[in-house]
């Protein structure tokens, strides 16, 4: 009993003897043996590449629905006139059918003959005969409508007669970075690392910190930096692999092609994550709940998804919230991808946009540790 | 800076520890000490700062008066040396979640490297008898494995002073057997054991000495021999009786003390022999009728409800 204590004897250890190394290791492992997380990083972000790409791509031009009522006396007289005119879809249908899809947007405009010189036009009718009178019904509200309006006049008056002028020449192509797919992955990495930086950092410390387990590594000689950069180090590795995977896959499926220097979305990458990181540690810092944080973190990313135009541009936003838009860390990491990848532009360009980038990680990681606890 | 003395300090000292909250005394001033190579269990009813109390020894939570000292060594000299504290400590805290999706081997092999030294995952394995289970995911692991785990834990860097809260709590009889041989195994190669409970029989068996917590202070600490000598009664007799409990039980010769147990009435006396008669008459006159007799060796229990006035867990 009164004895001095031994421990006993000390041995070689298994596996990696850096704590750092073997935290990191820890958390790239429970990463990869949750399936749902795996999804979510790398399935859905595809997923919606290949939907919005798909949707948005160039290619055959869809054509004006055009809709006859069915029944109608003047319908087989605009049948024939617009029959085998290029952009126009032709359908008869039954009146309230054509009512309905109207209101749907499978129909952009319904067409009604109603005879000719009919109406109060009919006396400055040429030629003697009564000019046409043709009745068009379509919602003004939408694109479609307004250009299924004048690609329906404009087919019936050039049937009906009607000499062009003027001689028009066209050339559309679209040059590269100029894509709405080209506009839009960029966006889609950097909303992707958002959410994995926010889930990956704040939901895991969370629910150690519920699990007891951050208590547990409290009471270890466990350096608290180590604790903290095992976070920032299993981020990269898998930082690495979203960046790529999306990057590839837009090169491969869309032929998007990164303009500027390919380390410099490296680096706008990680300065991004870092930054959404910080976000994280304050989310992280206090509370034991899984609840809260997750309703802190879709605070923290809904709001950006729209403002910071992951989707379409933020410049359809009212001028009054620009500023606020322009302070956001995922508007900047946007303009900054946006900026190397598809405008071919360098770090310096982007300065403003690392500048807030860098301010939202050192005010976050600030506030976060300066808060955290370990209970 | 104060080092290390293994050979001659003991493994805790505490000096007019407290800890106090904003809404309660938690520890109320207690001098405690753990002597080296001794397993001290501090035994008290939820709520009496017994966690409170180790917390503070291991670190985690700060003391807001008082000094402690880990094998001479006192904590807040700085992180380098609270580090150092940190690595001769072996902690089990109650119900630690470790990571579900790791197996026991990649857990351990965390915890090992946060240590400077450290046993081998294989013999900590053996010594908690889980090495069948090494690449098992913690996720699919039962209770008491879990509780097995959290042991191996806390034994894989080596350390001099293992701490213990509560480690038997909701395991089975078979599983707290098992623990309690560890703890002696390690107890027998010289380490320490600071050890919080609320089981008699747990602190009866694995203590040398016993401190007894009660509302932030220690009220009783000795060898469990010692503090069952203490009451001056070897014998209890609990009565159940019919209606109110009768007055002049404790002026019956050879009764020590009275005290209700629940719906019961407890008795300490000092032989039963010479009680029982003197006890039977005195209910007959008073007519209280009997509905239940029962007699023990006095406990550790015993002791407890004597200088708390409650059972342990209430």
């Amino acid at each position: 009993m009164a004895e001095p204590t031994k421990p006993p004897p000390a041995q070689a250890a298994r596996g990696p003897k850096s704590p750092l190394l073997a935290l990191t290791l820890a958390r790239i492992r429970i990463f990869v043996r949750e399936p749902a997380a795996l999804f979510w990083v790398f399935g859905f972000p595809v997923l919606l590449a290949v939907g919005l790409g798909i949707a948005f791509r160039e290619g055959p031009v869809e054509p004006v629905h055009v809709g006859l009522p069915a029944g109608d006396p003047g319908t087989a007289e605009v049948q024939r006139l617009l029959d085998g005119k290029e952009g126009l879809a032709v359908e008869v249908l039954a009146a309230d059918a054509l009512e309905e899809r109207l209101a749907k947007g499978t129909i952009d405009i319904i067409v009604r003959y109603r005879g000719e010189g009919a109406e109060k036009g009919a006396a400055a009718a040429p030629e003697g005969a009564g000019a046409a009178v043709v009745d068009l019904r379509f919602d003004p509200a939408r694109d479609e409508g307004r250009f299924a309006r004048r690609a329906v006049d404009d087919a019936l008056q050039r049937a009906l007669g009607r000499e062009d002028v003027a001689t028009i020449t066209e050339h559309t192509e679209i040059p590269r970075g100029r894509r709405y797919i080209d506009f839009l992955l960029p966006g889609l990495i950097a909303m992707n690392l958002l959410g994995s930086s926010l889930w990956g950092v704040g939901y895991a410390i969370v629910q150690e910190r519920r699990g007891k387990l951050l208590r547990r590594f409290a009471v270890t000689p466990m350096r608290r930096s180590d604790f903290l950069l095992s976070f920032l180090l299993s981020r990269f590795v898998f930082l690495f692999a979203e960046v790529v995977a999306l990057l590839g896959f837009g090169a491969l499926a869309f032929d998007v092609t990164v303009m500027g220097s390919v380390v410099d979305v490296g680096i706008l990458c990680v300065v991004g994550a870092l930054s959404f990181m910080g976000i994280a540690a304050v989310i992280g810092a206090r509370t034991d709940s899984v609840e809260v944080a997750s309703g802190f973190m879709n605070l923290a990313t809904l709001p950006m998804w729209i403002l910071s135009g992951t989707f379409f541009s933020y410049e359809r936003f009212p001028e009054a919230v620009q500023p606020i838009i322009q302070a956001l860390p995922l508007t900047a990491l946007n303009d900054g991808l946006r900026a190397v990848v598809n405008d071919g532009r360098g770090l310096i360009d982007v300065l403003p946009q690392l500048a807030v980038l860098v301010a939202w990680g050192v005010v976050g990681f600030a506030i976060g540790l300066k808060t955290f606890r370990w209970r | 800076m104060a080092e290390f003395d293994f050979d001659n300090a003991p493994a805790v000292r505490c000096t007019a520890l407290e800890k106090r909250y904003p809404d309660v005394l938690a520890v109320a001033g207690i001098d405690l000490e753990v002597r080296a190579g001794e397993c001290l269990a501090v035994l008290g009813p939820n709520g009496a700062g017994k966690t409170t109390t180790v917390e503070m020894i291991e670190g985690l939570t700060a003391p807001s008066a008082g000094r402690i000292e880990v094998f001479g060594r006192p904590w807040g000299q700085g992180a380098r040396s609270d580090r150092a504290i940190r690595g001769v400590i072996g902690v089990q805290l109650q119900e630690t979640h470790f990571q579900e999706k790791l197996t026991i081997d990649e857990t351990l092999a965390m915890f090992h490297s946060f240590f400077p030294v450290g046993q081998s995952a294989d013999d900590v394995l053996a010594m908690v008898a889980l090495e069948g289970k090494r690449a098992a995911r913690v996720g699919k692991l039962s209770g008491g494995q879990k509780q097995r785990l959290a042991l191996a834990c806390a034994l894989i860097g080596a350390p001099r002073l293992l701490c213990l809260d509560e480690p038997t709590t909701g395991l089975d009889p078979q599983s707290r057997r098992q623990l309690w041989e560890v703890v002696e195994a390690f107890q027998a190669r010289g380490g320490t054991v600071l050890l919080t409970t609320h089981y008699m029989e747990e602190a009866a068996r694995l203590a040398d000495r016993v401190a007894i917590m009660d509302h932030g202070k220690v009220i009783a600490e000795d060898t469990p021999d010692a503090l069952v000598a203490s009451l001056g009664a070897d014998q209890v007799i609990e009565l159940e009786l019919e209606g109110a409990p009768p007055v002049g039980l404790d002026a019956l010769p050879g009764v020590r003390a009275v005290r209700p147990h629940g719906d019961a009435i407890r008795l300490s006396v000092g032989d039963v022999a010479r009680v029982m008669p003197g006890l039977l008459a005195h209910l007959e006159a008073v007519g209280a009728p009997l509905q239940n007799l029962s007699t023990h060796r006095a406990t550790l229990e015993d002791v407890f409800v004597e200088k708390t006035g409650r059972a342990l867990r209430e």
